[in-house]
């Protein structure tokens, strides 16, 4: 199994040209060769969410993505959205919601929120069932999710930055 | 003591900027240079006989730089997982314990699915996972054991032979006189109870990496819970002096039960052997099959009561399956029988257990251990108690509950450590009304009248749960200040959740009167604190909160002598607070900081080097958190789906250093006690393979599943330590799925169902259902029930 492929992966923004086995993951190779530890291997197959990262701005879980799948697409991890309005106001109604424990999960729930609120009008926010049926795309085994949904819907109303200054 | 100025506050968290970033570090996330990644090969039997092993083409695979089978074990200790309860309580109740070995690898005979046989090592962990599949093991299945009952015919195989049966241990109790109290009862009735086999699931997975280094020794990262209890097992086993390994726990995925695993001695072991750093992460399905299984207990209950409901006698024999060892004594079954009068005033009381060996993975204690099938044995007696005497399951309760005068109320029951079970303080009728009236039952009982006659099926639960809370051996904390005012807390703790950042740093601030910015906490590694008993038991609280509050106010009592002495001032008036020392005045002396750069004589430190202090706690015995759950929830009679509607905890965990994390903790455990309640279940089939081995089947409850969960709080301060506080980290889960249970049967009332498992999938409802429906259909034809 040495035989490696040519691929070309957008990773926040910036174009990286590798050479991977077919077997190889997404996951293994954010995390292993560009040190992306944001990403979560919680389970590996497809089920906590953990892993969650943006493939052509759609929430997927890079554990279940061969990287030679991942050919010429974007792919957008928690570290590619740093500093971004709506995900620092995630960021700080996660905090002020008490919305994590062990943190293992966090960076899975956030991508896969960020994608629910980004560019969504703070007066139309989403209900909580909307919130919830997202968040069932993320295992959290110690918040009881109340918190999260509750920092979701905060972060909604409050237009996560996206208002005006 | 709760005049300080951050105790109580809902302080925001102190460890949360680097997750929110992704920057926290586990275990996966060390990188060490030159690293090795190890793959285990386990066993596909649940008990077989091993032929022969051929190791030969894995061990000439692509990367491959060692396997290894228990014939290479031979430079290793034994591991012995026997863990004897202490003088005290084994003179008073003579239980029976036995102990055997645990091979680290299998030598010549397999007992479970998932048992270690051989070990690879390899470049990565691709290769590791192609040379593991070389391995060729020949196998000669055996009949498995798969249930307790089954374990203890004589016919059963024994499946360690130096335990003679498969019976590895049994305790009882008895209070008072059940046989008279039983023989003169009114009513008298006999259930079956099975709490299916679950598992702690956290997300994180379980992972190890070490280093061996002649000069350092052993280095060890673990995802435990307790890394000086790891290092001891480490160092007792492999041969090495404790003070030649250092065991760190960095960041942690959750834990909800644990101890030490095979995989934390044998990657160190394989460190050490191949001269590189090796690292192990295990998958999830790894997870499932290996890491300690919970619950897992079959009881047979009976009970005698008066016309109003009033328990009289109780008597109950437990069956724990405690799969192919049990780790922990009898810390489970015992856990079970010291909780099982919970609330309630029980005078007259026999339980027994007896642990019984089978072929699956080990049963150890995992959040709410041994509590939760209390709980759920005893609210279903009680709620049975009320259908039969057709009387409001509240009102059976409100007659049961021992009543807030009787406090301190001893159970008569010993605790673990052989001292009584006294419930140090608390209102369980207040907490009861509370919870209630919160959920506004009267208002549901209308609204379910109004819904069942258009044919839907609501129904409401509740439950109680008592926790002996802050168990086990000291905790220990460093406090220390630098010449820039940092302070540092060093603790033998382990924070995989809790929040101990925040909540150690607020109890320290208050102790030692300095402002919170400047505090950090260091926990979770063996090289900074000699001693520490690590996060388990809900005990960090209690533990880990005093001995940071003895080491503080110690630190404190320091730094005054310090500026009295350099100042040339009196002892009396001084006052530490934001870290300035003043006079009775009023009058700034001089401050933390400054007396951190201030090299002291002998005189003025005490003979001690530095502005810092130690200090350990060990809680006298348990301390006792108490707490009532009610939700309500409908059932759907066609599918056997529950929704759940609304959930109510009321519960008492003492004086709360930050009700924010208090009520973390409680959301989270209940959610934990939802999905035992109604979709984790560990699933054998016929052969002892595990049929749940993954997150589809295990199914974990989702955001969706949840309905809003609403906490109260009551705070009646523990008597047992000066900062007055309870633990709360397991309450949650243990009342969850009795009240569910409960309120399904509410729900479909007056179809008389008889629940008496857990959890309760959509099929199980099905069933009880269809079994209802059919025992109507008898006793419509004259045939007694019950």
């Amino acid at each position: 199994m040495t035989e490696t492929v040519q691929v070309t992966l957008l990773v926040n923004g910036v174009e990286h040209a590798l050479a991977v086995e077919p077997r190889l993951i997404l996951a293994d190779v954010l995390r292993e060769r560009m040190e992306l530890h944001s990403i979560h291997l919680g389970c590996e197959e497809g089920i906590c969410g953990a892993c969650t990262v943006l493939l052509d701005g759609e929430p997927s879980t890079s554990c279940l993505i061969l990287a030679v799948q991942a050919e010429g697409r974007s792919i957008t991890t928690l570290e590619g959205l740093d500093g971004d309005p709506t995900m620092t106001g995630l960021q700080a109604a996660f905090h002020e919601n008490f919305a994590l424990q062990c943190g293992f999960c966090t960076p899975g729930v956030l991508v896969n929120l960020f994608s629910l609120l980004e560019d969504r009008d703070p007066s139309a926010p989403p209900s909580e069932v909307e919130v919830r049926t997202r968040l069932n795309g993320n295992l959290c085994r110690c918040t009881g999710y109340q918190s999260m949904v509750a920092a979701a819907m905060q972060a909604a109303r409050s237009g996560s930055g996206h208002e005006d200054p | 003591m709760r005049t300080g100025a951050v105790f109580g506050r809902p302080v925001l968290r102190r460890e949360d900027s680097r997750f929110l970033k992704g920057e926290g570090v586990y275990v996966p996330d060390v990188r060490l240079p030159d690293a090795a990644e190890a793959v285990v090969k386990r066993s596909p039997h649940a008990h077989a006989l091993i032929r022969h092993i051929d190791i030969s083409e894995a061990a000439a695979a692509p990367g491959v730089v060692a396997v290894i089978t228990a014939d290479d074990l031979t430079d290793t200790g034994v591991y012995r997982p026997y863990h004897k309860s202490p003088p005290a309580f084994a003179n008073l109740l003579q239980p029976l314990e036995k102990g055997h070995d645990v091979p680290l690898l299998a030598a010549g005979r397999v007992r479970r699915v998932g048992e270690p046989v051989a070990l690879v090592v390899a470049e990565d962990r691709y290769l590791a996972e192609d040379a593991a599949r070389l391995i060729r093991v020949d196998y000669e299945p055996l009949e498995p054991v798969l249930d307790p009952e089954a374990g203890l015919r004589p016919e059963a195989p024994v499946i360690h032979d130096e335990l003679g049966d498969n019976v590895q241990s049994r305790v009882g109790v008895v209070v008072g006189d059940p046989d008279g109290a039983m023989a003169a009862a009114d009513h008298t009735a006999r259930f079956g109870f099975t709490i299916r086999r679950q598992i702690g699931s956290p997300l994180g997975p379980r992972a190890v990496l070490a280093r061996f280094d002649p000069v350092e020794g052993l280095t060890v990262w673990s995802a435990t819970q307790m890394q000086h209890l790891a290092r001891k097992v480490i160092g007792g086993i492999l041969g090495v002096a404790e003070d030649r390994i250092r065991v760190i726990c960095p960041d942690m995925g959750g834990s909800f039960g644990g101890g030490v695993y095979y995989e934390d001695i044998l990657i160190p072991y394989l460190a050490r052997r191949v001269g590189r750093p090796v690292r192990w992460v295990e998958d999830r399905t790894e997870n499932l099959v290996n890491a300690r299984h919970a619950r897992d207990q079959v009881h047979d209950v009976e009970v005698g009561f008066d016309s109003r409901g009033r328990l009289l006698a109780l008597r109950d024999r437990i069956l724990v399956d405690m799969g192919i060892a049990n780790f922990y004594g009898l810390v489970v079954p015992y856990n079970t029988i010291s909780h099982l009068k919970s609330q309630y005033r029980i005078d007259n009381y026999e339980a027994a257990a007896t642990c019984v060996i089978t072929n699956k993975t080990p049963n150890a204690p995992a959040r709410g251990a041994g509590r939760v099938t209390a709980a759920f044995v005893i609210e279903r007696v009680l709620e049975r108690v009320a259908r039969r005497l057709d009387l409001d399951p509240a009102d059976v309760r409100r007659v049961n509950l021992i009543p807030a005068d009787a406090m301190p109320f001893d159970t008569g029951v010993p605790y673990r450590d052989g001292k009584p079970s006294v419930y140090d303080s608390g209102d369980f009728p207040a907490q009861l009304e509370m919870a209630l009236e919160a959920i506004d039952y009267q208002e549901f009982r209308a609204r379910q009248a109004r819904l069942r006659a258009e044919g839907r099926h609501v129904g409401i639960g509740i439950s109680a749960h008592m926790e002996g809370t802050g168990f086990g051996p000291p905790e220990s904390a460093i406090v220390r200040v630098d010449g820039s005012g940092a302070v540092t807390i060093l603790s033998g703790s382990n924070n995989h959740g809790q929040s101990h950042e925040t909540t150690l740093a607020q109890v320290c601030a208050d102790a030692l009167g300095v402002d919170i910015e400047t505090i950090s906490l260091r926990d979770g590694d063996t090289a900074l604190i000699r001693q520490g008993g690590g996060t388990f038991a809900s005990r960090t609280a209690v533990t880990g909160s005093m001995a940071v509050a003895g080491a503080a106010r110690k630190l404190r009592k320091k730094a005054i002598k310090m500026a009295a002495h350099l100042h040339g001032v009196e002892v009396d008036g001084l006052t530490v607070f934001g870290g300035v020392i003043r006079d009775g005045a009023g009058a700034r002396i001089t401050t933390l900081a400054e007396l951190a750069r201030t090299t002291g004589d002998g005189e003025c430190t005490g003979g001690r080097a530095g502005l810092e202090a130690m200090d350990s706690f060990a809680s006298p015995t348990v301390t006792w958190a108490s707490g009532t759950h009610v939700v309500t929830l409908e059932v759907d009679r066609d599918t056997g789906q529950v929704e759940l509607e609304r959930y109510v905890i009321a519960h008492d965990a003492g004086n709360i250093i930050n009700p924010a994390v208090v009520e973390g903790q409680i959301v989270g455990g209940v959610v934990h006690g939802i999905g035992n309640a109604l979709s984790e279940e560990a699933v054998y089939d016929e052969a002892g393979n595990l049929l749940s081995g993954s997150f589809v089947d295990y199914r974990l409850p989702r955001a969706i599943d949840v309905p809003p969960i609403e906490v109260h709080h009551q705070e009646f301060p523990s008597g047992l330590n000066d900062l007055g506080i309870k633990g709360c980290g397991e309450g949650g889960t243990v009342g969850a799925p009795a009240a569910i249970a409960n309120a399904v049967e509410d729900a479909l009332h007056p179809l008389d169902l008889r629940i008496t498992e857990m959890p309760l999938q959509p099929e199980k409802i099905l069933r009880y259902i269809r079994e209802a429906e059919a025992a109507s259909r008898g006793q419509a034809a004259g045939m007694e029930r019950w």
